[in-house]
């Protein structure tokens, strides 16, 4: 938080088929749906999230991320960060308050890994969803399939990831928590932090730009992800792999795709790290190990597959 | 609640895979990749099943088919008018004969 970015505060996915998306994010995620904006884009947030939305879908020809955006302290830090982005050779879109409904101006900028993010200061707070804040109850009874506490992190691949993580540190002081590296020193996989979680976004080399290999949603136990699986299996969804463990992160986890091909994932656990932590390395030789614990072998598929 | 269907409602087609030398049964209301799957036949690579990540694409040489939104990032228009497809996004209504492996997997990272 040295910089005054605080969190992942929301992500743009594009879908090929609304209808579909809310039966996936909102019916089997358990998000919460908020609105539907003059665009036709659709607002859903994680009913533990105080803000008042954090996933955007959007009906598009290809799916993939459009952005994903941080919250920062206040106004004064979005226009100190927005000059020292520009300093740093970012080009720089100012996107107006209201552009998404609720949410206030928005400082957009690009990547060397071909991403576009986002910091904005305000947000409309609706509060979490079905309890109150005063003397709250423990959680809200009448919630959806997973119910999905929170949109989390997500993890975006593309070329020169050295580039935008150089860029993350530097400018928007988020801290590398977790990484890989390979034998000739080269790191093809970085997990960053922006506070004590074990990643708020997390990026792996790729020659193709703009990447996104999965959106990530915070549950509270392994009987939780255990139930994601049930779900899962019970909608007939597409799974990618899970129940399992991730060595990289420790959290525990299961994948899936939305019905346009995004990625998903729940899970829940993992490390902490606090600003005087060194990076936790894992040596590429044990890189089947590091992305699943338990099977220890490369898959193929959970490496290659994107939108 | 789901309409309950037994399979005998549901035609099947039989998809012949040239290029893998393959061929499997496949229902009208499944995708050539999920009916492939289910099958247990290895004719097509699996990617997200959802039209977005390629991996699945396909060339259909013969036969008719209905299809859903698939990403324009992995079929343009002018391959959908000459048969490309991603097969996850395809459903059959008559005999067919495909050539898969149409991936070129410029996403994938050098190992």
């Amino acid at each position: 938080m040295k910089k005054g970015v605080m969190r992942p505060g929301h992500i743009q996915l594009r879908v090929l088929d609304m209808k579909e998306a809310l039966e996936h994010y909102r019916d089997l995620l358990g998000l919460i749906e908020v609105e539907t904006d003059s665009q036709g884009r659709v607002y859903l947030k994680g009913w533990t999230e105080v803000d008042k939305f954090s996933v955007v879908l959007r009906e598009a020809d290809e799916p993939g991320m459009d952005f994903v955006g941080y919250k920062v302290l206040n106004n004064q830090v979005l226009e100190q960060l927005e000059q020292e982005l520009k300093e740093y050779g970012c080009q720089v879109e100012e996107i107006p308050a209201g552009e998404l409904n609720g949410c206030g101006r928005r400082v957009r900028f690009d990547s060397p890994t071909g991403h576009m993010f986002e910091i904005y200061a305000e947000k409309e707070q609706t509060g979490k969803w079905g309890v109150k804040n005063v003397n709250p109850e423990a959680w809200p009874r009448d919630l959806k399939g997973m119910k999905a506490t929170r949109f989390d992190h997500c993890l975006l691949y593309g070329p020169n990831i050295e580039g935008t993580v150089k860029m993350f540190q530097e400018v928007l002081g988020f801290d590398i928590a977790e990484q890989v590296i390979d034998d000739e020193g080269k790191r093809p996989a970085l997990f960053l932090t922006v506070g004590m979680k074990a990643h708020d976004v997390a990026f792996i080399e790729c020659p193709e730009p703009g990447k996104l290999h999965h959106a990530s949603f915070f549950l509270d136990t392994w009987e939780d992800v255990l139930r994601a699986a049930d779900l899962i299996s019970m909608e007939d969804v597409s799974l990618d792999i899970g129940p399992t463990r991730h060595g990289l992160t420790h959290g525990k986890t299961i994948y899936f795709f939305d019905p346009s091909g995004n990625r998903s994932e729940v899970f829940c656990g993992g490390d902490y790290h606090y600003p005087d932590h060194e990076p936790v390395t894992w040596t590429a030789d044990e890189l089947g190990k590091a992305i699943f614990y338990h099977d220890r072998a490369l898959n193929d598929r959970f490496l290659t597959v994107l939108t | 609640m789901s309409t309950q269907t037994t399979a005998a409602d549901i035609q099947v087609h039989r998809v012949q895979v040239v290029n893998r030398n393959e061929e499997y049964q496949c229902r009208e209301d499944k995708t050539l990749l999920v009916g492939m799957e289910r099958r247990g036949a290895h004719a097509i690579d699996i990617g997200c099943r959802g039209g977005g990540c390629g991996v699945c694409k396909i060339r259909v040489l013969q036969g008719e088919y209905e299809r859903k939104r698939m990403s324009r990032a992995h079929i343009s228009e002018a391959e959908e008018s000459s048969g490309y497809a991603l097969a996850c996004r395809i459903f059959p209504r008559s005999e067919m004969v495909i050539e898969s492996d149409h991936y070129e997997p410029a996403t994938r990272q050098s190992k």
